[in-house]
């Protein structure tokens, strides 16, 4: 199995590629922040007790007054920002996976449900999913969080709520070409239940694109959710995520102070590129069209 | 066509119809508008009288009754924090959003398209690969990021740019527009590109794929063959068939920028529609988010409308069935 991997078509155009090869290391560096980030900083941005208002406004090291205790500076509460960044990312990611995984579910079903049986459940699952179509996903965010309060599950229902129209839309297209297909009637023919034929035939079938969107959609997640705790309708400032760090540097940047939103920028900019290489990538490879 | 075009207008009214449903369900979980209304230390028969007056003690159907008749007659309410029509409020900041919607479409438009024909029909170039990667990378980035680091070097560090605010607004048949003065302009470049950003990256990959699509055409070749320039290939024969499915994804793309203006808006303190929204959402100012969402849904069904109609005339294979 393993060796196969190494011969595969799959892996001899990942080598040669090199924008695939770039966004793949940027997504493994992004994992290990996300699995070590706390061991890997020296302070817990979170624990008062470990805060020294002294250390307040430090900038980075490599500029006058900066200490190697804090590589990319601190903020107003002496909070180190490489360590604010690297919580900060655990929460986006972490936001980022789990409202595509919600969305992913429940949007594969529906779309399975809807291409498999048609009729009166296709129209109103394709209609729900027109009319939010004709919105972007940005706003019905927004609104559903003005309506919600701030927090994280609150979060995750708003961008799951907005995600899940995606896979509906692109599941059912192929459950439809694949319903009529003489392996699913062969199925049928031999007694099996709805519910195995699309579990056992179908799904396998449909699930190409829905890799190939899940990777995308983390990325678009992650700046959806940045954007709404930049508006303040996000994520509570007890937990804070890159987006959240941004505004907070975004108060103190007209007094110069640059590294409280800058570096957080960079680091989300650098995750979502990574996610977005890797996604041209994989859609290249795994679009039959395009072979 | 005439078919065509009546079910189609019907379905818009259907959405906007599904959208007022969502509106009034939605405003109805967040919170008691009645104590937005009344002082403090009201007493109970005053909050009681004030919610006989708004209309909420009566049943969610017959409520909503009442919401959809007010809408129908253009009645929609007065803004609890202005106590002007939440109507007149929009109307008032929509030129502000348009300004920088257009300006930033522009600008998508002018910098997109060229770079987009230029990479498509040289694919294989360096300078095709840069243009592609740093698209990607436009696709990566938080807006409200790249508008903080613009203010942060033309204002802060510079001080070649105003961050915020709208400037010197000239009124021409009663609207407020600041495209028509130099301190106008000032003002509207940092929010504009800003804007501009995310819908720039989308557009020039669309333009790009288009182009790839088309540049394989035989009668590419055969206008070549025939004489007629690679530039006038490109852009006389090529551009037009790549640009159809730019047209669909510029008429999504407005909705997005009006959309994604809220956040640019709070950012430059610019006092458009977003901002308008924004603050009403922590002030919980119900009318003036139920004007904005009916209004957008307005502004998008018309946009969808019109893209589909622009298609079937661009596009004389696509048959209206």
């Amino acid at each position: 199995m393993m060796s196969g991997f190494w011969t595969s078509e799959f892996f001899h155009n990942w080598r040669h590629n090199a924008s695939a090869i770039a966004g793949s290391t940027l997504l493994v560096i992004f994992a290990v922040i996300v699995l070590a980030g706390p061991l890997l900083v020296a302070q817990d941005p979170y624990d008062v007790g470990s805060l020294n208002l002294l250390d307040s406004y430090k900038p980075p090291m490599w500029l006058d007054g900066g200490e190697s205790a804090f590589p990319l500076g601190t903020d107003g509460q002496g909070r180190d920002v490489l360590a604010s960044i690297f919580y900060g990312t655990r929460v986006s990611v972490l936001i980022g996976v789990s409202a595509m995984v919600l969305s992913c579910l429940i949007g594969t079903a529906l779309g399975l449900l809807a291409g498999f049986y048609g009729g009166w459940l296709d129209s109103v699952i394709m209609r729900i999913a027109d009319v939010q179509l004709s919105f972007p996903s940005m706003l019905i965010a927004l609104f559903l969080m003005s309506a919600f309060g701030t927090g994280i599950d609150k979060v995750l229902i708003a961008l799951t709520a907005v995600g899940w129209v995606v896979y509906a839309r692109t599941v059912r297209g192929s459950t439809l070409s694949e319903v009529n297909k003489e392996y699913v009637q062969a199925a049928r023919v031999a007694g099996l239940r709805d519910g195995k034929i699309i579990r056992r035939h179908i799904l396998p079938n449909v699930l190409t694109p829905v890799i190939v969107v899940s990777t995308v959609q983390v990325g678009t997640f992650i700046l959806i959710e940045a954007s709404l705790s930049f508006l303040g309708v996000g994520v509570p400032i007890t937990k804070p995520s890159l987006g959240l760090l941004i505004k907070n540097g975004f108060d103190v940047l007209f007094s110069g102070l640059w590294w409280n939103s800058v570096f957080p920028g960079l680091f989300i900019m650098a995750l979502v590129f990574g996610i977005n290489l890797v996604g041209d990538f994989l859609r290249d490879e795994l679009n039959p069209r395009l072979k | 066509m005439l078919g065509y075009t009546i079910k189609r207008l019907l379905q818009m009214v259907l959405v906007l119809w599904a959208v007022s449903v969502i509106v009034f369900l939605m405003m109805s979980f967040t919170g008691d508008p009645v104590f937005m209304v009344i002082p403090i230390d009201s007493t109970q028969a005053e909050i009681d009288q004030a919610r006989r007056i708004l209309g909420l003690d009566r049943s969610m159907l017959a409520q909503y009754g009442i919401f959809i008749g007010n809408l129908l007659q253009g009645d929609f309410g007065r803004s609890y924090v202005f106590g002007q029509p939440a109507m007149e409020l929009i109307l008032e900041r929509l030129p502000a959003t348009m300004e920088i919607v257009v300006l930033a479409v522009v600008i998508a438009a002018v910098v997109a398209i060229p770079l987009g024909v230029y990479a498509g029909a040289n694919p294989g170039r360096a300078s095709s690969r840069a243009i592609m990667s740093g698209s990607l990378l436009g696709i990566s980035l938080p807006g409200f990021w790249v508008g903080m680091m613009l203010i942060f070097l033309f204002s802060v560090r510079w001080h070649l740019l105003p961050s915020s605010g709208r400037g010197d607004a000239v009124e021409v048949w009663g609207l407020r527009l600041s495209f028509l003065t130099v301190d106008g302009w000032r003002h509207l470049i940092l929010p504009s590109v800003t804007l501009s950003l995310g819908t720039l990256a989308i557009l020039l990959r669309i333009t790009r794929a288009g182009m790839m699509e088309v540049t394989r055409q035989d009668y590419m070749k055969f206008a070549r063959a025939k004489g007629v320039s690679r530039r006038g290939v490109l852009y006389g024969h090529g551009l037009r068939n790549a640009l159809i499915p730019v047209v669909t994804i510029f008429g999504l793309q407005l909705g997005d920028l009006i959309a994604f203006a809220t956040i640019t808006e709070t950012i430059f303190a610019w006092p458009g529609l977003g901002k308008l929204l924004i603050d009403s959402i922590y002030r919980a100012d119900r009318p003036v988010i139920v004007v904005y969402l009916m209004l957008v849904a307005l502004i998008f069904v018309v946009i969808n409308f019109i893209v589909d109609i622009v298609y079937t005339l661009i596009d004389p294979r696509i048959t209206v069935k």
